[in-house]
């Protein structure tokens, strides 16, 4: 796990030393580091605490001095609760796709923050390279905010962030979201897509929706329910997989290019600084922001109603039978990894 | 100018016609402008086309929902459209007051620059640059000029809403006169300097009037962020169409989303608060300029100013009262004081300069000493020239001349006086107090030395103190020699001088810190001024000053008031300011309504959604309707916030983004909680839902 994130978090630190001011590195790195250490939280928390639909059939998910407890479903036990939960947040975190657990088994939001970790654009540490210059785009977005809130034209790193700037930032913006929603909704609209699916119900469509996100960001790895191993998915996910890197590379080169003819500005009181605590919450905030707004809806559909329902069963006390419609059998195999 | 147009911009005429202007604007052609507002016109149309359907075709939403969620997308439009032509309405409000000063007139045309030649009647529009046009009192001026002869009084009411008269005269730098202005006394005549249609007015006019307003550069940055923001919600809301349909097939319960619930979740989530406004923002900003009574000539002047960091003041009447003043009297060895205040005050009788009756009234003041007459004492005065840079009085034989020291001295030692080091001393005294020393010989004795004090303005130093705040670099431009310009400086408290400043070094130390990187505004009046203006990127001409200070300008202030830099920065900063809080306030909303549709969108599918109705509001339908409403009302409470601007206050840029985060970012995320529950409250009081 560590060898996962070393290059991607060293070029945090390469990046502030190339700019002569490595507080700017370190800043990134705080924001992707604060990202990652909240997204694997949540992913730990949602798997200790189990899920209502074993419990419902009989299991003992408590932790005691004989077992781990929590949602050992598709988890080895030699890596138990923690391990596996913090493996797949860091290989969504990071452009990895390695697995040490089955995915498509773990907790509704356990499986959700893997999904929306990639589709964030993988930035929190994210590919080498590639989950940095993500990162630095969400901060173009950011500055550019918050410069005009400070009446200035926006700058970063003493550039300013101009026309060209926007239209190559708004291109970037819009890839994941095109690839991962318009696949999805596709895929969902024509039976070769419906065939894929192991689990009926909105488990169903989390699948097919995680097997975008990954293509179009991750390593094309499908939440392992979903037979992706068919001539409609192996094209419509080389299709998502060629343009989640290509079309983001082409304007990030040209957003690099524009930057280096222009002349540096010297920072002065007036300007925003971009290494604070206040910065750093800021790139979290637009990141977090535009995350949540371009992919709540799609994902209230899916893990969010697999979430509630599950908390029903157990509010309810409606037996596994009626509800769980998910195979609580042995994990299938997973077909990319 | 009339400084009434804020005031009248409440009267019931106005809006009355604001609101005709808001259902003109619905035209297509219109609303193509705004990318972001023709999302939302297309939806009005298509959700006003399924209205049009026969009942069975449309979903099984109640007929009054439909009409009440069509209703609403067409007012959110006309909200937009309303604010836009509110501000237009301010400006052309202005543009007519202008206009009545541009009414053709027939102009005195002139054969050759004397008042004797002849003289052919023209009409003002049929005047080209170089005629000769004679005005006399009580004529108004045709075009834009510049004096050749004469002297007169000239009301400017009409350009500068200032009522009390200028005077304009040939040569140096009030020589120029503005079309529309009317001459009150005497009689001059002028060069024409611009073609009918192409003087200062009408470019005035045509600026008020906005009607080719381009946006500037920062507004299409914005505008494409915005539009991204579009295309990324039109991709979600489309998307939902799909999942829903698939997500009523797996549940086996529901209906599919209806076209009417995704087009209202559209409008809601796209940016419509800060599109609809934008227009808006702009060309307040403008009026803003106007109300403090500087015309800029392109709106992207004005997003500049807000740019600058380093700006470039004159001395004399921006830092200092417009003149110094006779402070002190030291007299040389063997000198009293009396004699060189006697002295002093024969150098000064005819000198009309305001340092020269400075000097009158202080020795009338401390010394007691009356005016006397020149004529009576058969004196003749010797003005003040390039080449001896002294002035003074002979009376007889007797010579009294006052000037620098370095001249004085060349000239009392040239009939074989001396020059004590004593008296150097107190000259370099006072240079360092950043005074003026004026040395006074009677013939070939040095009698002693005036100093000539700078007063600095009140308050001047607390504005630079927030400038500096603001992270602005201010810089003293002055001719005073070095010694001089540091101790003003200091006691401005600027942060840098620029002594002995000619033009080329004027210009010269523009070129050094745009080459930094740096946005460099100045203010001149003069001709000499004209190339360093033209170098700024935001040049402040005064319209007191010459045509050619102005034409290198992209700024005029008709108040002739150099301290008014610092409010056109503020202006400036303040339009980019609003823009950046409405945007954050505009894609904050978007988090509470997602808590109202999305829940409501698809309860019928998954009733397990109910728990995120977190408002807890009455119906799906009156969720959705309640935030349509929601969003449609937001525009026009923020309307005065769009055209007043937001409040700025000088703080450094950490400070002043923390606060605006605060207000509009975490403002913009809670108010609409609020008030979508209030409305739905509301409806539900109604009984509508």
């Amino acid at each position: 796990m560590l060898a996962i994130f070393l290059i991607p978090a060293a070029l945090c630190y390469t990046f502030g030393l190339m700019l002569g001011d490595r507080r700017q590195g370190w800043a990134i790195f705080a924001a992707m580091g604060i990202l990652f250490v909240l997204m694997a939280s949540v992913v730990i928390s949602a798997e200790q605490a189990g899920t209502p639909l074993l419990a419902s059939a009989g299991l003992d998910q408590t932790a005691s001095p004989l077992q781990a407890g929590g949602n050992m479903e598709g988890k080895e036990t030699r890596f138990g609760i923690v391990n596996s939960a913090l493996f797949a947040t860091v290989t969504t975190a990071a452009s990895c796709g390695a697995v040490n657990a089955m995915h498509d088994s773990l907790t509704p939001i356990g499986g959700l923050v893997p999904m929306w970790l990639m589709q964030l654009g993988e930035v929190v540490f994210g590919g080498v390279g590639s989950g940095l210059y993500g990162m630095l785009v969400y901060a173009i977005i950011a500055v550019f905010v918050a410069g005009l809130m400070i009446g200035r034209t926006p700058e970063y790193l003493g550039k300013k962030i101009e026309i060209l700037e926007m239209k190559m930032s708004a291109l970037i913006l819009l890839v994941t979201p095109m690839l991962v929603l318009l696949g999805t909704a596709v895929a969902v609209l024509l039976s070769a897509g419906v065939a894929g699916i192991a689990n009926p119900g909105a488990h169903g469509y989390s699948e097919i929706l995680y097997a975008f996100s990954s293509a179009a960001n991750n390593n094309g790895s499908a939440f392992a329910g979903l037979s992706a191993n068919t001539p409609f998915y192996n094209t419509m996910l080389a299709v998502a997989m060629w343009l989640g890197r290509f079309a983001i590379i082409i304007p990030v080169l040209a957003i690099a290019g524009s930057l280096a003819a222009k002349k540096r500005i010297a920072a002065h009181a007036g300007t925003l600084p971009t290494h604070g605590p206040l910065f750093v919450t800021l790139l979290i905030g637009a990141v977090v922001l535009v995350g949540a707004l371009t992919f709540v809806p799609a994902l209230a559909l899916g893990p969010v109603v697999e979430h509630i329902t599950a908390q029903q069963v157990d509010t309810e006390h409606v037996t596994a039978q009626q509800v769980d419609t998910r195979q609580v059998a042995a994990p299938a195999p997973s077909t990319a990894q | 100018m009339q400084p009434s147009s804020a005031s009248s911009s409440l009267g019931s005429r106005f809006i009355l016609r604001a609101l005709v202007q808001s259902l003109l604007k619905l035209s297509p052609r219109v609303q193509w402008r705004n990318p972001v507002m023709f999302v939302v016109y297309i939806g009005s149309l298509l959700t006003s086309v399924l209205l049009l359907l026969p009942q069975a075709e449309q979903s099984a939403m109640p007929i009054g929902f439909t009409w009440a969620i069509t209703l609403w997308l067409w007012f959110t439009l006309l909200f937009a459209n309303f604010s836009e032509a509110l501000a237009e309405g301010r400006s052309q409000a202005q543009a007519a007051s202008l206009k009545n000063a541009r009414k053709n007139i027939s102009a005195k045309k002139l054969a050759s620059a004397s008042r004797h030649a002849a003289l052919t009647l023209v009409d003002s529009l049929s005047l080209r640059r170089g005629d000769l046009v004679l005005v006399e009192a009580g004529d108004s001026i045709p075009s834009d000029g510049e004096v050749i002869e004469g002297i007169a009084a000239v009301n400017e009411a009409a350009i500068t809403g200032e009522s009390a008269p200028v005077i304009r005269e040939a040569g140096g730098d009030f020589s120029a006169v503005t079309g529309g202005t009317q001459v009150l006394s005497d009689w001059i005549i002028m060069r024409v300097s611009a073609n009918a249609g192409e003087t200062f007015l009408d470019r005035m006019i045509a600026m008020v009037e906005g009607a080719k307003r381009q946006k500037t550069p920062n507004e299409m940055a914005l505008t494409i962020l915005l539009v991204a923001l579009t295309l990324i919600f039109l991709l979600v809301t489309a998307s939902l169409l799909p999942f829903s349909i698939f997500s009523v097939q797996a549940a086996g319960a529901g209906a599919p989303v209806s076209i009417l619930v995704l087009v209202a979740l559209l409008v809601c989530l796209i940016p419509t608060t800060i599109a609809g406004l934008l227009s808006a923002i702009g060309v307040a900003g403008m009026n803003r300029m106007m109300q403090a009574n500087v015309i800029a000539t392109s709106g992207r002047a004005v997003e500049a100013a807000g740019d600058v960091d380093v700006l470039l003041l004159d001395k004399t009447g921006t830092i200092t009262l417009g003149n110094r003043q006779a402070s002190a009297f030291f007299a040389a060895e063997g000198v009293d004081l009396a004699t060189l205040a006697d002295v002093a005050q024969l150098s000064s009788l005819a000198d009309e300069t305001p340092e020269g009756r400075s000097i009158v009234v202080f020795a009338k003041n401390e010394y007691g000493l009356r005016e006397r007459s020149m004529k009576k004492l058969g004196a003749v005065f010797v003005p003040f020239s390039a080449q001896t840079r002294m002035s003074g009085i002979d009376i007889g034989e007797r010579k009294i001349r006052k000037g620098a020291a370095s001249a004085i001295r060349a000239w009392v030692e040239s009939q074989g006086g001396a020059f004590s080091a004593q008296m150097a001393a107190s000259i370099d005294d006072i240079a360092r107090r950043g005074s003026t020393p004026l040395v006074v010989a009677d013939d070939a004795k040095v009698m002693g030395v005036i100093e000539l004090k700078d007063i600095v303005k009140g308050g001047i130093k607390e504005r630079f103190a927030a400038l500096r705040e603001m992270g602005i670099k201010t810089i003293m431009i002055t001719g005073d020699n070095r010694l001089t310009a540091a101790a003003i400086a200091a006691e401005a408290g600027v942060d840098d001088y620029l002594a002995e400043a000619t033009p080329e070094a004027k210009l010269a130390l523009i070129r050094q810190y745009q080459a930094q990187g740096r946005l460099v505004a100045m203010t001149g009046d003069g001709s000499n001024d004209a190339p360093a203006l033209a170098q700024a990127d935001v040049a402040v001409a005064m319209n007191t000053g010459t045509q050619a200070a102005k034409e290198a300008s992209n700024m005029v202030d008709l108040d002739s008031n150099p301290t008014k830099l610092i409010e056109i920065v503020e202006i400036g900063k303040q339009m980019l300011m609003t823009r950046g809080a409405l945007t954050t306030f505009s894609i904050a909303n978007d988090i509470a309504k997602f808590f109202a549709i999305i829940p409501a969108a698809f309860v019928s599918t998954y009733p397990q959604l109910g728990v995120l109705n977190v408002m807890q509001l009455s119906s799906p339908n009156a969720a959705i309707l309640s935030a349509v409403i929601f969003n449609a009302l937001v525009i026009v409470v923020l309307i005065p916030l769009a055209l007043d601007g937001v409040t700025y206050r000088a703080m450094g840029a950490a400070a002043l983004l923390r606060r605006n985060l605060l207000v509009y970012g975490l403002g913009g995320i809670i108010a609409p909680f609020v008030g979508i529950k209030l409305i739905d409250m509301f409806l539900q009081l109604l009984g509508l839902v």
